[in-house]
């Protein structure tokens, strides 16, 4: 038996999920984790290839809806901002505001989605399952606006696809009626249940210099109070005419900790937040056409005569996403096309967080910044000391962790 | 049908969810399945942890190069009879990712694959509908002696 007291326990690799597969090394001691260890990109599809090879750009937009399956508006969203800026395409005002109706829908459904998930890895599935219901609506609403419930398609190049018609209008608007109405229900489960607070309060920190020196983006890093929002900093779509503010915990209790916690204040709040944008959005609509250019064979001609690069940042769900573009002259292929999905930044943050936490807080740590938490479906416990290995699947981390709620329940 | 769904039913199903590089999209939908608006688990389905426990593989993605080797561990791990189901259309034929330098897939040139269901993603109906699909056809390898 040797001395050294700590074990190391690799997490993943196998589920791939969104955007980055992840595999996280642990190292602990005893129950307290010690050593943490990220390595990504294990499994890719090859989109940015596919878009600079086979795809002509208006083919792309498709593709980068299925970047990810949740954030499949600001992806294409993006890509669209950055080839308007390299052919140099005026967005109409009214397609400007249909995108961020959308893009803020999207963004209700994500932070639901993701307080779901959260309920679930600390145990508590009625919490997981309630959210799933009232999830249901703005899914509803989504197909009903856009024809369908997860991949919208609704950007074009120079526009949108789709219009926002009366009844479409009243559609939505029942359905920010129906979130205003039940906010306080999740509100007063998310942030005054006791089992919910005991497992996020003072779990999963990261500090505001944390958050600075690793770039962290959207909740995670605003959750450390770093005021930091492209739809603030640098608005697009309708956002500079619908007075944005990112939102920091300290709005809600005048403290920022910078845990867990936090980050289930921050994405509740952008919940309500969102429902406020929709509304002011579909009551300053302006009239008129929603595309630059109706005719895609002209737009496909425009797109390979045009010779330049741009940029598109949007706020996505999990922060802030990044694509870049560049049209050659003649190529009808992009010349070169780089996407930096907010996960990227993401990730690194796991590293202060889990450090000195406990293996049953790594579920929640972990999906607290959002990302697929498929990644902890398989874990190798590997004991050197004892020179055995054993599997600790992603049921028994989860046993742990709602052994630890309880055990909190009953010491309370 | 009706005494044959009976036999069947004498079990639940259980159902082990592989992702091989999809997106998410079917992932999300395939959750979505099972919460209260489909609430397929009123019927018994159930999302286990471990191939081992499964009855029916739902795999969704386009099977990267990296996943081949692992979805083909998880075929084997799973006990027999067993169902595989291929979720979404880039699991199915490949769909927008087809022609990428990473992919080995579609899902049936690496496991085979028993039903199929396209849509991107596919409606969560479209996913409990293929789920009923593979109960009955886990019946007929049941009744023919697939199980001890």
């Amino acid at each position: 038996m040797n001395d050294d007291p700590t074990f190391i326990i690799p997490v993943g690799p196998v589920h791939p999920a969104l955007k980055e597969p992840i595999q996280l090394v642990l190292t602990v001691d005893g129950e307290r984790i010690v050593g943490v260890d990220v390595k990504c990109s294990q499994v890719h599809r090859g989109i940015e290839w596919l878009g600079m090879n086979r795809n002509n750009p208006i083919q792309s937009i498709y593709l980068s809806e299925r970047v990810c399956g949740i954030c499949n508006v600001c992806h294409p969203y993006c890509m669209v901002m950055a080839v308007e800026e390299a052919a140099g395409i005026e967005v109409p005002e009214r397609a400007d505001y249909i995108r961020t109706i959308v893009a803020e829908l999207e963004r209700i459904h994500s932070h639901l989605l993701w307080a779901g998930v959260a309920a679930h890895e600390i145990g508590f599935d009625t919490v997981f399952h309630y959210t799933w219901a009232l999830r249901e609506e703005i899914m509803d609403t989504i197909e009903y606006v856009t024809g369908n419930r997860v991949t919208k398609a609704i950007m074009m190049i120079g526009g949108v696809r789709r219009d926002i018609t009366t009844e479409r209008a009243e559609r939505i608007k029942k359905a920010t009626a129906y979130y205003l109405e039940n906010f306080q229900k999740i509100a007063d489960i998310f942030l005054h249940d006791k089992s919910i607070k005991m497992r996020t309060r003072n779990v999963g920190i990261l500090t505001k210099e944390d958050a600075l020196k690793l770039c962290a983006v959207g909740p995670v890093a605003r959750a450390s109070g770093v005021p930091k929002d492209v739809r603030q900093d640098a608005p697009y779509g309708a956002y500079a005419e619908l007075d944005m503010k990112a939102i920091t915990p300290d709005m809600y209790n005048g403290e920022i900790v910078g845990d867990v916690y936090d980050r289930i204040i921050v994405r509740l709040l952008e919940v309500k937040q969102s429902v406020e944008l929709i509304n002011a959005a579909l009551d300053n609509m302006p009239s008129g056409e929603i595309v630059a250019e109706k005719n895609l064979v002209k737009l496909l001609a425009m797109l390979k005569r045009a010779d330049g690069e741009g940029i598109g940042r949007v706020e996505a769900p999990r922060g802030e996403d990044i694509h870049y573009v560049r049209l050659e002259k003649g190529k009808e292929p992009f010349m070169s096309w780089k996407i930096r999905a907010p996960t990227y930044n993401n990730v690194l943050p796991w590293i202060p967080m889990l450090l000195g936490g406990e293996i049953a807080d790594v579920p929640i740590v972990a999906a607290s910044t959002d990302p697929c938490m498929s990644c902890l479906n398989r874990v190798t416990v590997v004991d050197e000391s004892r020179n055995r290995e054993f599997a600790l699947t992603k049921e028994m981390m989860h046993e742990m962790s709602i052994r630890k709620t309880r055990r909190l329940m009953r010491n309370d | 049908m009706c005494a044959k769904l009976t036999k069947a039913l004498d079990k639940s199903l259980w159902v082990f969810h592989v992702n091989s590089g999809s997106c998410n999209g079917c992932d999300i939908e395939i959750l979505a399945a099972l919460t209260p608006r489909y609430d397929a688990e009123r019927f018994g389905v159930h999302l286990v942890g471990t191939p081992r426990h499964a009855d029916v593989l739902l795999v969704t993605g386009p099977v990267t190069r990296d996943m081949e080797e692992k979805l083909k561990r998880i075929y084997e791990m799973t006990p027999d009879p067993k169902v595989v189901i291929a979720v979404g259309t880039c699991g199915v034929s490949g769909g927008v990712f087809h022609e990428s330098y990473n992919l080995v897939g579609p899902i049936d040139r690496v496991i085979p694959v028993d039903i199929y269901v396209p849509g991107c993603p596919p409606r969560p109906e479209a996913i409990i509908d293929a789920v009923v699909k593979a109960w009955l056809k886990l019946e007929r390898l049941r009744g023919e002696g697939g199980e001890q």
